[in-house]
């Protein structure tokens, strides 16, 4: 395997990962105002996420800097030409971030303390919504190609994007993303609000379900079929759809951790069917196949690939580690009684 | 239609260049406080886990919660400058990805994820982790902190002294032939230091801060005293630090950047030996001199650590880079330059005053003060964060009009593929929320502040959580 092989592989990781982990977050944020009928039961849900939503959120910022070693023709490509999507990705994030750290503490200025929450918790709805729909929109487009000139400068708009694959993509996310939040909820609560997370996520999952199966065999036979990983992306797509099946199939049957896992089984093989699909392209061109961007004409040098491989392949089974044993840390459920009154 | 073209590439350019100047200097102001506050934290929370004097582990509380109101926004914004080099500056990413990307995705798979692990283990581990490895908690945030400041001063050391690559002219591009000799740009090395005390100076000057506040009126008096004299001594050893590693960067800077140097001082003619000047009336533009203190030989010590030393003058300089890289203007805006490298070298040295004149009126326990010491300390706060913010203005200006010193010019970096509109709405954007932000984030760090040391109710309960959001 070469390189940018090696490469290739490592970013989708990292952007899987990103998917998996943040996935989670952005659904559990979704769901505030579906089951939670008071503040203490907001709380309760964005205390499931609070030690791990800060390290889950970083997995993008690594996989944004690791594009720009490996990929730096990719990375400028694509966020020059994704501008104000990623735009409005940034601000959503920064939103979300904000609310979570602020929103318990408005009564230390004399805030209105209602209204005050109400604004926050808005902010971390649209703010987990936004990126949900828009990661979605962002990778389809990058499967399916965008309009690239000679120099590998996108010519689109904004609307570009917004074309039906590209939509569809985006609503796969949102939902299979918003699904995966409600199961972690599942996981991480008891008592009602769990019945409800489960109820819900039974709900959502099958329209999932529905966008996933269309967006999935519209890929594979639309495009991966035109490409090299036809089979990889075929079994990629079996995996998924049939994780996704059966995490529902564990939720009806109250197994939250096994409904969890699957689900996450199925974001990593949705995700991988999607770069199964993109390779060996990183950002096909529409105009002209032969202005498109390949792990070939995009890779960094020999030299720096082969540094960052070693700094890589030492790092990330560590990351693994330690950021595993956080979560064994925090592994206990959230309930209404774990939240201390007053003290925020 | 000509026009409107080159008009909309031209504001591309200008307004791609207010955005990251207000961005960045808007994420480095919480960044210092985050660098310089884990230490500190750090340092109250051992001292606590050593002795058992509950005063330090008060001080660990309030300090704390001062760093992770500041942690978030340090965060968020953070997102922002990483995108930023691809979405408006992609040629220069095409340029330099190769060298560039390299330490900065190290400092993420390096220290990045550490500092967000282990961040979280701190703030929500107080009831979950042993005494101990909580206490370590913060330790490796501090480790992650510091590891990712190097990364990142060590990619911004590339643009202002590229070493360790070469150029590939069939890609037109900079490729990394020797990360060992990145990652010990003399640069780097010696921001580093420069960085990290200055940051522990803002830090301590915060505690000061909040201390004095609460002494004045005569509360909390017993660890409001001792953070009082902690944060003094910070940040007159974190001066100290500052002027020490501030006089090697002088002389990497000379070495590596003379122009900037020149600009600094405003030098035009090569001259040895060379004066300081530290007050200098002139014409608007710059070139003619009307008023000036100046101190003799000082420029020349600075610049060569010898008296007589001869320095370079923005004139050689220009009439040096034009026959090298074709004609052009090659100097930075002069008045910036020389200002800024005066207010950041004023304000450091004030606030090391203050911290002087604090520990000696302030020995033994003697907080009895007149109100207007009290008034000072608590308005000394903002003077070191103003003195970095100036010193970053001065680092990234001065290197103008190159984005990677003698390689590339910024005016070649933008993305070629955006527009003036798209730019203008980004801006606009980050206006916006960055400024709201900073208003909310204001608030809450004065109302904790505030607040002191108050004691937290302490549920006997074990099923609850001991720190929740």
């Amino acid at each position: 395997m070469q390189l940018q092989e090696i490469w290739f592989l490592i970013v989708g990781f990292l952007f899987i990962g990103y998917f998996v982990l943040d996935g989670f977050d952005f659904g559990v944020g979704m769901s505030l105002p579906f089951i939670a009928k008071d503040d203490t039961d907001r709380r309760v849900l964005i205390n499931t996420i609070g030690p791990v939503w800060d390290l889950n959120e970083t997995w993008v910022i690594v996989a944004g800097a690791a594009l720009f070693a490996a990929f730096p023709e990719w990375y400028a490509s694509l966020f020059s030409g994704f501008y104000l999507a990623l735009l409005l990705i940034l601000a959503a994030l920064i939103a979300r971030g904000v609310a979570f750290e602020y929103r318990g503490k408005g009564h230390t200025i004399g805030a209105n303390e209602v209204r005050w929450k109400a604004t926050f918790d808005w902010m971390i709805v649209i703010g987990s919504a936004l990126p949900a729909l828009l990661w979605g929109v962002a990778f389809a487009n990058i499967v399916q190609g965008v309009p690239l000139n000679e120099d590998h400068v996108y010519t689109g708009t904004l609307f570009t994007l917004l074309n039906p694959y590209g939509l569809l993509g985006g609503l796969v996310t949102l939902t299979l993303f918003w699904t995966h939040g409600l199961m972690f909820i599942g996981l991480k609560t008891e008592g009602e609000i769990q019945v409800r997370a489960r109820e819900l996520a039974h709900k959502v999952g099958l329209v999932a379900t529905a966008l996933a199966a269309t967006f999935l065999l519209w890929t594979l036979f639309a495009i991966t079929a035109t490409r090299e990983l036809f089979v990889l992306g075929l079994v990629l797509t079996a995996v998924a759809a049939l994780s996704l099946i059966g995490g529902l199939v564990a939720n009806r049957l109250e197994r939250s951790g096994i409904a969890f896992s699957l689900l996450a089984l199925t974001i990593v093989t949705g995700v991988g069917a999607l770069f199964a699909a993109l390779f060996p392209y990183v950002l096909p061109s529409t105009i002209d196949d032969a202005f498109s961007l390949t792990v070939e004409n995009a890779r960094s040098s020999d030299y720096t690939l082969g540094v960052m491989t070693w700094v890589a392949v030492i790092m990330i089974p560590l990351v693994l580690l330690y950021q595993g044993w956080t979560y064994w840390v925090f592994r206990k459920r959230v309930s209404r009684k774990s939240i201390p009154v007053g003290a925020h | 239609m000509h026009n409107i073209a080159v008009l909309t590439e031209l504001s591309a350019l200008d307004l791609s260049r207010w955005q990251f100047g207000l961005t960045t200097i808007y994420h480095f102001l919480f960044v210092p406080l985050t660098i310089g506050m884990v230490f500190l934290v750090a340092i109250m929370q051992t001292v606590w886990y050593k002795t058992g004097n509950e005063k330090f582990l008060k001080m660990t509380k309030l300090f704390g919660k001062i760093f992770l109101i500041n942690f978030a926004m340090g965060v968020v914004t953070g997102i922002v400058q990483e995108f930023q080099f691809g979405m408006n500056w992609s040629d220069y990413s095409r340029f330099v990805g190769d060298v560039f990307g390299a330490p900065l995705a190290m400092e993420g798979l390096l220290a990045f994820f550490f500092e967000a692990t282990f961040i979280g283990l701190w703030i929500f581990g107080w009831d979950r982790l042993p005494k101990g490895i909580h206490l370590a908690t913060i330790w490796m945030t501090a480790l992650g902190v510091s590891l990712s400041a190097y990364f990142i001063l060590a990619a911004n050391a590339f643009m202002q002294n590229p070493v360790g690559f070469e150029i590939n002219e069939a890609k037109n591009r900079a490729e990394l032939t020797d990360i060992g000799a990145v990652l010990t740009n003399v640069v780097a090395l010696n921001q580093f230091p420069h960085t990290i005390t200055a940051s522990l100076m803002f830090a301590g000057a915060v505690i000061v801060s909040v201390a004095a506040y609460h002494l004045k009126r005569n509360q909390f008096v017993d660890s409001m005293y001792t953070s009082l004299r902690f944060g003094l001594w910070t940040v007159l050893v974190g001066g100290a630090g500052t002027v020490l590693s501030g006089d090697g960067l002088g002389l990497a800077m000379v070495a590596t950047q003379p122009m900037k140097m020149a600009a600094a001082e405003a030098l035009y003619e090569t001259s040895s030996p060379a004066a300081f000047s530290l007050f200098t009336l002139g014409t608007p533009d710059g070139k003619t001199e009307l008023f000036s203190v100046k101190i003799p030989y000082l420029l020349s010590f600075l610049s060569t650590h010898t008296l007589d030393g001869e320095v370079e003058g923005l004139n050689d300089l220009q009439a040096q880079y034009e026959t090298l890289y074709g004609p052009g203007d090659y100097m930075p805006v002069i008045w910036i330059t020389y200002w800024a490298f005066r207010w950041m070298i004023g304000l450091g040295v004030l606030s090391a005053l203050i911290a002087v004149v604090g520990l000696v009126i302030t020995r033994k326990g003697r907080i009895q003060l007149p109100k207007w010491t009290w008034n000072t300390a608590i308005w000394a706060a903002p003077i070191p964060v103003l003195a970095i913010s100036i010193g970053w203005l001065f680092t990234e200006m001065g290197r103008q009009p190159w984005i990677v010193f003698k390689l590339m010019k910024t005016a070649d970096a933008v993305s070629p593929g955006i527009n003036g509109v798209d730019v203008l709405i980004s801006l606009i954007v980050f206006t916006l929320i960055y400024g709201v932000l900073a208003v909310v984030e204001l608030k809450l760090l004065l109302a904790a502040a505030q607040a002191g040391p108050v004691e937290e109710k302490q549920s006997k309960d074990e099923d609850q959580l001991a720190v929740a959001y």
